[in-house]
């Protein structure tokens, strides 16, 4: 056992300092040049080899061997020297995986240096009004006309779907084969008068998702990703990227801070709460899962860098990190006591007092409903983790 | 970077389950639970000859120079396996015997206990924390009373804690009185221990950073216990929930028993790392290991205690039975997060070493 990354780490460490030191100066660059800043930042990054490591350079990546170990230095020292680093989003995320992975050489060309530059900004065209945790039941319509996808339909919940300038989709294009197989993934160009979008507002107020209505939009025929219905196992690689980007460690670390930030301010019977015992004892068993959590990250990538299968642990941390999060939402809730009945305003906006726990405590909502409900991640630890007999019956395609 | 147990720690903790699966099978188990007896001969022997009690000493002191983090695993494979014995007194005695500058001590009885020919109880009593210890210590002699020993009948030997935090051997005999008491966890039988100017053996002053080490290995030893009790529990059920036939179909077809199943393990599984951690922490000496062992014990046995109801619930009335034998398990759940201290005290001294 050795927590340590060792001395090769080390030493790529220092490689990576230095060159942030000379490459990341934003102090020195104005409000009005910063994006293009940025932008050759992440070129230089790049050449040196510690951003888009898995793309390839023909596309614009640096193409490194994959190494857990410098992937996670460079994360560290990245976050340190409040450097940006790769272009974040479904785009990154999810499309490019899946063009590296099944996508024609057109597409790859067309498709991801925009996406990497930031230029092209990708939405998640899966759910529908009536299809959720069984996805493989979509209805949108895709028909093959001439050289083009004549699109009929509605997709849901797509996020960041405001600045979306494109979408990947999964759409019927088979009506005549099973509900597996009659699948495509289909790219589409948002900007096009057979497409409205509108915003969700959700419970919080915001909107932070859209839907999209297709009344014969249109896509060239060879926008589709893999062959006429295989748009589901396509689709697969996606969403196994998404489950890995939402089990975050860190991101929970930080909350947990801040929880116990607002427990020394908020006051209980005229000390600050965090004095009160039931608040010390509540904090400490909601740090037992936070710790729990992230010891189960540091082992996934020891499993990880001995490249060897972590097991069901792995299939458990999307549900733990949803869990702790509604613990921290009761205990925020408990904290901040009549601070609550003030609805915050918006993020980001000035002179938000404890009232802002309100985003979390209805946020950690969300992620038992994002990248799979919390009873179909239950399904998941009993069928895979468990190897308990299936819900419904595997009808995927070969 | 190396965060999991390789090849031959994994083949450790195995050599240790089987020993105990195969000295042990289940009827005499269950003889066991209903004897007088406080010691199992023959799967303790088979335990002692894989030499547990001395695997974290030396090897220039005839142990095997592994750490806390073997022992965990170790007391992880007892812990499932529901083994009976003084297995974590055993260890710790044979540790505090290694480590304390009483050199007549050492010599007169780290060997025994190393080997397991005397053997050693843990007599610490309070809620596990030096500052609740209250067996008195004046010119050489202990007076008091530590209301539940392990295996104290079968004991030559007592690891005891002091008043003012110091740590102690007594050997059974002079002064010492041994008084059986009905026990919930009948794979741990306890009894009472009164020593009356009982002659002692100082290992550790009070204050000495040696107790802080002994208890926190403690701490870590019995979550890891609750932790193989509990992986035992999630597996029981879900092989029972794959056998059992209602409607004409296996339980394990429904969903309201899948989810169930599927939360059991979520106890179990994420919480692996963390006793991980806190033995990791032990064996570094790292400036958390306190705090990561209380976290471990607070923690991992209440999730034992969770999950042991669980599965009870999840069997049906067939977990409710003596013979089944689920209820090893809970009792099981009983003592560890009885022993040494309750989760909420855990937490509260957790509390105070953060840096909040």
């Amino acid at each position: 056992m050795d927590l340590s990354y060792g001395p090769e780490a080390e030493a790529f460490r220092k490689h990576v300092r230095a060159f942030l030191k000379t490459a990341w100066t934003p102090k020195d660059v104005d409000r009005a040049g910063m994006k293009a800043f940025i932008a050759s930042f992440r070129l230089q990054a790049t050449e040196a080899g510690y951003l888009y490591r898995s793309i390839p350079k023909a596309y614009g990546g640096s193409e490194q061997p994959a190494d857990v170990i410098r992937a996670q230095v460079i994360r560290e020292e990245f976050a340190r020297a409040r450097a940006p680093m790769e272009v974040a989003g479904n785009g990154m995320n999810m499309l490019v995986p899946t063009l590296l992975e099944r996508g024609s050489a057109l597409q790859k060309d067309l498709f991801i240096r925009p996406t990497m530059a930031g230029d092209y900004i990708w939405g998640q065209g899966y759910s529908e009004p009536g299809t959720g945790s069984d996805l493989a039941s979509v209805r949108t319509r895709g028909d093959l006309v001439g050289d083009k996808w004549i699109i009929n339909g509605q997709k849901i919940w797509t996020s960041q779907g405001g600045q979306a300038t494109h979408m990947f989709a999964l759409v019927r294009t088979e009506p005549d084969a099973g509900k597996h197989d009659g699948i495509s993934y289909l790219l589409i160009d948002l900007n096009q008068p057979g497409i409205t979008r509108r915003p969700i507002r959700q419970m919080t107020g915001e909107s932070g998702f859209y839907e999209f209505f297709f009344d014969n939009a249109e896509t060239p025929a060879e926008w589709i990703v893999g062959n006429r219905g295989e748009g589901w196992n396509v689709s697969r690689t996606t969403l196994k990227h998404e489950r890995a980007s939402i089990g975050s460690a860190a991101v929970l670390g930080n909350q947990f801070e801040k929880l116990v930030e607002v427990a020394k301010e908020a006051q209980r019977n005229g000390r600050p709460a965090i004095e009160d015992p039931l608040i010390r004892d509540m904090l400490a068993r909601i740090e037992c899962w936070v710790m729990a959590h992230r010891y189960s990250s540091y082992r996934i990538m020891s499993h990880a860098i001995a490249d060897e299968a972590p097991g069901p642990v792995s299939l458990m941390m999307k549900l733990v990190l949803t869990e702790i999060g509604h613990d921290i939402a009761r205990a925020a809730q408990e904290i901040i006591g009549e601070d609550a009945l003030l609805e915050p305003e918006s993020a980001g906006s000035k002179g938000r007092g404890p009232e802002k726990w309100l985003d979390q405590i209805m946020g950690s909502l969300g992620n038992s409903i994002a990248g799979g409900t919390t009873n179909i991640q239950r399904n998941i630890i009993a069928e895979r983790g468990l190897g308990l007999p299936r819900d419904f019956p595997a009808e995927h395609s070969k | 970077m190396r965060f999991h147990p390789d090849s031959d720690q994994t083949a450790i903790q195995d050599a240790v389950f089987g020993a105990v699966q195969d000295a042990l099978p289940r009827d005499k188990l269950m003889a066991y639970l209903d004897a007088d007896a406080d010691l199992e001969p023959d799967s303790w022997r088979a335990l002692m000859e894989l030499g547990l009690a001395g695997m974290m000493l030396s090897e220039e002191a005839g142990g095997s120079g592994l750490g806390l983090f073997e022992a965990a695993l170790c007391a992880e494979a007892l812990g499932r396996s529901a083994a009976p014995g003084p297995m974590m007194g055993q260890m710790l005695a044979a540790y505090a015997l290694s480590q304390t500058a009483n050199t007549a001590a050492r010599e007169a009885f780290l060997q025994n206990v190393a080997c397991g020919s005397v053997v050693a109880g843990l007599a610490f009593g309070g809620n596990g924390l030096a500052e609740s210890w209250d067996v008195l210590h004046e010119a050489g002699r202990a007076t008091g009373q530590v209301r539940f020993v392990a295996s104290a009948s079968s004991a030559g030997l007592f690891l005891v804690g002091l008043k003012g935090g110091g740590l102690a051997l007594v050997e059974a005999g002079e002064g010492v009185a041994v008084a059986p008491v009905r026990s919930t966890d009948r794979t741990r039988k306890c009894a009472s221990v009164t020593f009356r100017d009982a002659p002692v053996q100082i290992l550790f002053e009070g204050g000495d950073l040696a107790v802080q080490r002994v208890i926190d290995a403690a701490l870590v030893l019995i979550a890891a216990d609750a932790l193989g009790g509990a992986q035992h529990c999630v597996d029981l059920s879900v092989a029972y929930a794959q056998e059992r036939q209602q409607f004409g179909q296996p339980i394990a077809k429904f969903q309201a028993l899948k989810h169930q199943l599927a939360n059991m393990a979520m106890n179990v599984e994420p919480a692996r790392a963390l006793l991980w951690y806190a033995a990791y922490a032990w064996d570094r000496d790292l400036p958390d290991a306190s705090r990561a062992a209380a976290m471990a014990k607070a923690h991992i046995c209440d999730r034992f205690a969770e999950v042991a109801r669980d599965a009870i619930a999840a069997h049906g009335g067939i977990g409710y039975t003596w013979e089944y034998g689920l209820n090893i398990w809970f009792r099981r759940s009983v003592f560890d997060k009885a022993y040494l201290g309750s989760p909420s005290v855990h937490r509260s001294r957790a509390a105070g070493m953060a840096s909040w």
